[in-house]
């Protein structure tokens, strides 16, 4: 049941507090997005520096850079996904508990970048893993990678516990495990995951 | 029960308990009604550092570990003895030193006996 948020005003203003379980609970997850420390390429750079003193990713509760994917929430893809890095990308997002997010950081993360004509280098990281928040640049300033972590904040709080938009880890029919793609023999297999991305149509 | 001079201390015991247990007990409730648990074999691999586990959480450590850790306690413990025995030196009779040069003799035996061994030299 929603508090009338002109009511919820008022009451705050006589000294009482209302407050619904799931905004609790959003608030509690967004106040605590800790991401998990790997950098793939020079994204990591102004990863590194948004956590620094000088942008200070603390205001945002996600300081915390956690070693092992099974005590991280948010996986950062800072950088160009090799089609050699991929597996181990794909893999460490299996092995995080939910809920889990993901970041796609820069140019690269998100289509290739600069060196998506490359053989080896994957055209952009939602081919295998469902990514929360995009941020272009190359690489993207620490500003742009706290406004991602923003939106995500804004994402995770908008959410509803139950019913048909849940977030994907309350939903029992919802994929844990995303296939781990291997090596062919001319490029991954699969190329892409199907169930989290679909080859786009080229209409002429 | 209530005057009893330890009642209130059995009453901060069960407050600690509860402050303790039950947030334990409210996240295990939140877990079993809100959240699936969706385990995978990929996430119940043993180790994570990307790559594929191999083999198991259960291997093996050279013993030679074990004999340097033996062989230090020996002189960490020697060294606890020798102190008050050297604090109290000029005080002590014939006796006390014959006892404690029976002490130092018999760890030194035991050096001698690693050293004879080949322990101290690393393999």
């Amino acid at each position: 049941m929603a508090v009338d948020e002109k009511l919820k005003i008022e009451l705050g203003k006589q000294g009482v507090m209302v407050t619904t379980i799931q905004e609790l609970y959003n608030w509690g997850r967004r106040s605590s997005i800790w991401p998990m420390q790997f950098g793939l390429a020079c994204c990591a750079i102004e990863m590194i520096a948004t956590t620094m003193a000088r942008y200070d990713l603390a205001r945002f509760g996600s300081e915390v850079f956690r070693p092992s994917p099974r005590q991280a929430d948010l996986m950062i893809i800072s950088g160009t996904v090799t089609k050699k890095m991929a597996p181990q990308v794909v893999r460490l997002y299996n092995q995080m508990a939910e809920p889990r997010y993901v970041i796609a950081m820069g140019a690269c993360a998100i289509s290739g970048g600069p060196f998506k004509q490359g053989y080896n280098v994957l055209k952009g990281i939602d081919r295998y893993i469902p990514v929360d928040v995009h941020i272009p640049g190359c690489p993207p300033r620490p500003e742009a990678l706290i406004q991602a972590f923003m939106t995500l904040q804004k994402k995770i709080d908008e959410q509803h516990l139950t019913g048909e938009g849940r977030p994907r880890h309350l939903d029992e029919q919802a994929p844990g495990e995303f296939q781990v793609p291997e090596f062919g023999e001319h490029d991954l297999d699969p190329p892409s995951n199907p169930g989290t991305w679909t080859v786009p149509k080229i209409i002429q | 029960m209530a005057s009893s001079p330890y009642f209130s201390l059995a009453v901060l015991f069960v407050v600690a308990l509860g402050f303790g247990l039950a947030p334990l007990g409210l996240a295990w409730l939140w877990q079993k009604v809100f959240s699936p648990a969706k385990p995978n074999e990929i996430k119940n691999a043993i180790y994570e550092c990307g790559l594929q586990s191999r083999g198991d959480a259960w291997v093996q450590f050279r013993s030679a570990y074990y004999l340097y850790a033996i062989i230090f306690l020996i002189f960490d413990v020697e060294a606890i003895f020798l102190l008050p025995f050297a604090v109290a030196f000029t005080g002590l009779g014939a006796a006390a030193c014959v006892s404690m040069l029976v002490f130092v003799l018999l760890l030194i035996e035991g050096l001698a006996w690693a050293w004879a061994k080949g322990v101290l030299t690393w393999a």
